[in-house]
């Protein structure tokens, strides 16, 4: 059977639809989750899709990761399933604490929606796992708190440990490390800037976002 | 018993500051000399009713903690005072 992703939707989310129909048109069952119900039901993995939960006020994430929904986020993934942050979502799982470091504002403060190049660091994570190390990926970014942040302790325990999943070929923001997604120390909890999901049919200039939702749902199948 | 709160939210000392950085190459190019190490932060202001000054504090230092900062990246200075 198919597993069952649940994407998480906050006031101010705007990549949901994108998600699910990337998620759905790879075979998974996908249903959308509204962020006040702590109720995730019989989901087998989670996605926080990107946009601006709540506006993105105060700081990205600092208000939607009070959400009943996460509660119940937080536990899910602390069980070792699987939870996947897309640019707002990576945002919102660095606040919640599921994820180190912090996203700040981009390198020269512009707003930026391109596609970008990646490189795959690591196939040993819920995001990569069907990746090939060593790839480059054509994916697009469309973020103005991209920049990726943490202090050198933790940078040197995301090398040791093979944490850092994706990084950019041309750094657009300033992150630290080239950093473009990482994962938890149990490998479950990912999260990347870049949207995989606007990039899985050739209409859309790339179908290499694929490969890392394919890994995804593999990751959830299990 | 009513205080006014202001909470000075400023990024840590280390972590880069695009906003600052834009700001202080903006400055010679409109004639301001002689200005550098510009930090932006933001200010949050307002009232909280407690027993007394130190339980005010203690409150809004929990409140910075889990929530007004991100304490990964972000200092609070809280600035605290009767109302009148």
């Amino acid at each position: 059977m198919n597993p069952t992703i649940g994407v998480i939707v906050f006031p101010g989310s705007n990549c949901e639809q994108d998600a699910l129909e990337a998620m759905t048109s790879l075979g998974a069952s996908c249903k959308l989750l509204w962020h006040n119900s702590p109720d995730l039901g019989d989901v087998d993995g989670v996605i926080i899709p990107g946009g601006f939960a709540h506006g993105d006020y105060l700081r990205p994430g600092a208000i939607a990761r009070f959400s009943p929904a996460m509660e119940s986020v937080i536990s899910f993934a602390r069980s070792g399933r699987p939870v996947l942050g897309i640019c707002n979502g990576f945002q919102i799982l660095t606040e919640a604490g599921l994820l180190p470091g912090a996203l700040q504002k981009n390198r020269g403060l512009k707003f930026l929606c391109k596609p970008v190049e990646l490189n795959v660091q690591t196939t040993n994570s819920v995001l990569t796992s069907e990746a090939i190390k060593g790839d480059s990926l054509t994916i697009p970014i469309n973020h103005f708190e991209g920049n990726y942040t943490c202090n050198d302790e933790t940078l040197k325990e995301l090398h040791a440990e093979d944490r850092i999943l994706l990084t950019y070929k041309n750094n657009p923001n300033g992150s630290i490390g080239d950093i473009a997604g990482i994962c938890n120390a149990q490998r479950n909890v990912v999260g990347l800037m870049p949207h995989p999901e606007r990039a899985c049919h050739p209409l859309l200039g790339s179908t290499d976002g694929q490969q890392l939702l394919r890994s995804f749902i593999e990751s959830s199948r299990l | 018993m009513e205080f006014e709160a202001n909470v000075e939210v400023q990024l840590k000392e280390g972590i880069a500051d695009p906003q600052g950085s834009t700001i202080e190459n903006a400055t010679p190019k409109l004639g301001f000399n002689g200005i550098e190490n510009v930090r932006v932060g933001k200010s949050i202001r307002f009232t909280i009713t407690a027993e007394d000054e130190a339980t005010a504090k203690e409150t809004i230092q929990e409140l910075c903690e889990k929530f007004l900062t991100n304490p990964v990246i972000e200092n609070a200075i809280i600035h605290l005072q009767g109302a009148e």
